[in-house]
């Protein structure tokens, strides 16, 4: 797990303390989209986030990125990343740290990419920024990062448009912009949900190769355990704008002691399974929620609740590198 | 690309000729006719008459298109029946006026407003948004006429800033070359000539342009904001991009695609509206041969100006339509 390009330094990569972001509209009450989440990267790791869609995944990653939208959300708590806090940094100098130190690919590699300004251009533009590179040494090193992401004939598609290419194609695109000043950090916000199933496999295959060969740290966000599981060296389960459970990928899968974990995991159609039987899934949905303030939100779809659930907040217990927010977990033997 | 072009040149064939019949039949709807216009006072029924006779005018309508048609197509589209001279050589005469005008105007509009919409969406509900948003209100609401004749009071007649009307002033000797004031003074070094003709051009080109900067400002404003909120200007912040390379590349490039289309429906308008800037500053171009021929049921005068302004729209159009493709990779000229 100490991959050949990590850099020297105490402590780890990131250090999310205490995040939360808080939506606030006139006339409403706040939408706290994430609830004071902690969690850290080590250099060179796979970290995954993994929740349904509105648990505020992606807003923690565009709260990291300094990329939410300028007013209304209030961001409150730390992100630490090579000594420095991100969020107190300025737009100039966080433009700086953007893009060179933090990479970040998105979920729609179409309506990501400019439409009207030819790929090679998108990729050089960072380099010519950074890297500090003239535009024909940018243009060569385009068609290197276009090459090495998997692009046949670089040379050529380096003057393509986005609408001249395939969707998985214009993820690698996406991936090559954002590797292209070999970040220390990888942000991925569900790179593959806009694609077919075996493209989704070839960019999740190229994900795991770039990251072992650059040593770049990965931060996975994605709703799809099956993602997880095949990439990330630990893995945090998000509920709610909280982190319910997190643990070592192998013992994530092996013994989920959250509830909704276990549910995660058990609605994952398995190769073994009877095709007669009707998948399992988590009843009830996001809309049920109880606030985290006076309850456990996920009580009223939980199979295990029983009466604190929905009067106390339950606690954060961490031992031997989990995490678990939880009044009546799985027991340990029982997957 | 160039068969985009010809078919769309060929397009125009029919939009003419449907148009023609429209105008002719519109023209001779109208009260009145230009026996009466031209007789005055004096006409009696069998005056009238006979000057219909001359004029061709007693003939089945259409006949008469038949006729107009017949000659029109050889190049000849009569004569003023106010002047005596070919409608063609009096549009000669006056259409540097207007171009002039009129494309002044529209780079006013263009050169400003581009730019007060980005600020407005940039800005976007902080106070200057908003003075912005009232002040395209207002220039949409007022009426050239009434933004000319306000402007000139102020501007010219109160402050002595600028001449009130014409193009030259009248003691000035200039030679005519192209018809285009400013430019004939620079082709014969008389500078004096070309500053007294932008002094007479400020005036009529702000009141003509209002309506234009205001549509331009606004389409700007709007299409500036959708483009702020795209997935694809987050990746160019995600890159840690500087903002003017953001703003430039990424945001405007995008924003200003349906700018450029508003551009090219405005010059409707902008033929629309400096009939009445010419009335207003006495501007002695088009417009003011269209204010003359209406009133006077100018037939031959009228019908070749409107066709002409439909020949000068289409070929603005097709001109939008060809940079849209150039700054728009997706577009396909076919």
């Amino acid at each position: 797990m100490t991959p050949a390009g990590a850099r020297s330094g105490d402590g780890p990569l990131l250090d999310v303390r205490d995040l939360s972001v808080r939506f606030t509209r006139r006339g409403e009450p706040d939408t706290v989209a994430v609830d004071g989440i902690s969690f850290d990267i080590e250099p060179g790791e796979v970290v995954g986030l993994v929740g349904e869609s509105g648990c505020g995944k992606s807003v923690t990653s565009l709260a990291i990125m300094g990329l939410l939208p300028g007013r209304g959300p209030k961001v409150g708590g730390e992100v630490r990343f090579g000594g420095d806090d991100l969020l107190a940094l300025s737009d100039s100098a966080l433009r700086e740290r953007r893009g060179r130190d933090l990479g970040m690919v998105f979920q729609d590699p179409l309506s990501s990419l400019n439409p009207v300004v030819p790929v090679g251009v998108q990729i050089t533009e960072a380099l010519t920024r950074h890297r500090g590179m003239d535009k024909k040494a940018a243009r060569t090193e385009a068609i290197t990062l276009l090459e090495r992401v998997g692009i046949p004939d670089p040379a050529r598609r380096v003057t393509s448009y986005p609408h001249q290419m395939s969707g998985g194609m214009r993820q690698r695109a996406l991936i090559a912009i954002a590797l292209a000043c070999r970040p220390r950090l990888l942000i991925a916000d569900e790179p593959t949900t806009a694609l077919d199933v075996t493209i989704q496999a070839q960019i999740l295959e190229l994900l795991r190769e770039l990251v072992a060969e650059t040593g770049t740290a990965l931060m996975m966000i994605t709703h799809d355990l099956g993602v997880v599981a095949g990439l990330c060296d630990r893995v945090n389960v998000l509920y709610a704008g909280r982190i319910v459970e997190r643990a070592e990928r192998h013992r994530l899968f092996a013994t989920p002691r959250h509830p909704y974990t276990h549910g995660l995991i058990g609605s994952i159609p398995r190769l073994d399974s009877d095709p007669e039987l009707e998948l399992p899934a988590i009843p009830g949905s996001v809309n049920d929620n109880l606030p985290w303030d006076t309850a456990c939100a996920f009580a009223p779809r939980c199979p295990r609740e029983i009466g604190r659930c929905t009067e106390v907040t339950p606690g954060v217990e961490t031992a031997a590198s989990r995490l678990l927010r939880c009044h009546n977990p799985v027991p340990a033997t029982s997957a | 690309m160039l068969r985009f072009v010809v078919r769309r040149l060929v397009q125009v064939v029919p939009t003419l000729l449907i148009l023609s019949v429209l105008l002719f039949a519109w023209l001779r709807s109208l009260p009145g006719g230009p026996a009466g216009a031209l007789l005055g006072d004096k006409a009696t029924p069998e005056g009238i008459a006979a000057l219909n006779r001359t004029l061709g005018l007693d003939q089945p309508i259409p006949i008469q298109y038949l006729r107009y048609l017949g000659r029109a197509l050889s190049g000849d589209f009569g004569a003023s029946l106010i002047s005596g001279d070919p409608v063609l050589a009096e549009i000669g005469r006056a259409l540097p006026a207007t171009i002039e005008l009129s494309v002044t105007a529209l780079l006013i509009a263009v050169l400003a407003g581009i730019p007060l919409g980005y600020l407005a969406a940039r800005y976007r509900g902080r106070p200057w948004d908003n003075v912005t948003i009232l002040g395209t209100l207002v220039g949409v609401a007022v009426p050239v006429f009434f933004l000319g004749y306000v402007l000139k009071q102020i501007f010219a007649v109160e402050l002595n800033l600028f001449p009130p009307s014409g193009r030259l002033a009248v003691d000035l000797d200039a030679t005519r070359v192209t018809g285009f004031a400013i430019l004939d003074g620079l082709l014969t070094r008389e500078f004096d000539a070309s500053a007294d003709a932008i002094a007479h051009l400020v005036l009529p080109a702000i009141a003509l342009a209002t309506i234009p900067l205001a549509v331009i400002v606004r389409i700007t404003r709007a299409s500036v904001l959708d483009v702020l909120d795209s997935d694809f200007v987050r990746t160019a912040n995600a890159k840690g991009l500087a903002p003017g390379t953001v703003r430039g590349r990424h945001v405007l490039r995008n924003a200003l695609l349906p700018v450029s289309t508003t551009i090219g429906l405005q010059t409707g308008l902008l033929l629309a509206g400096a009939v009445l800037t010419e009335k207003v500053f006495n501007w002695g171009g088009l417009g003011t041969l269209i204010a003359e021929g209406i009133e006077r049921r100018d037939y031959p005068r009228l019908q070749a100006i409107v066709l002409l302004g439909a020949l000068i729209y289409v070929i603005v159009n097709l001109l939008v339509d060809l940079s849209y493709a150039l700054i728009d990779p997706r577009v396909r000229l076919r």
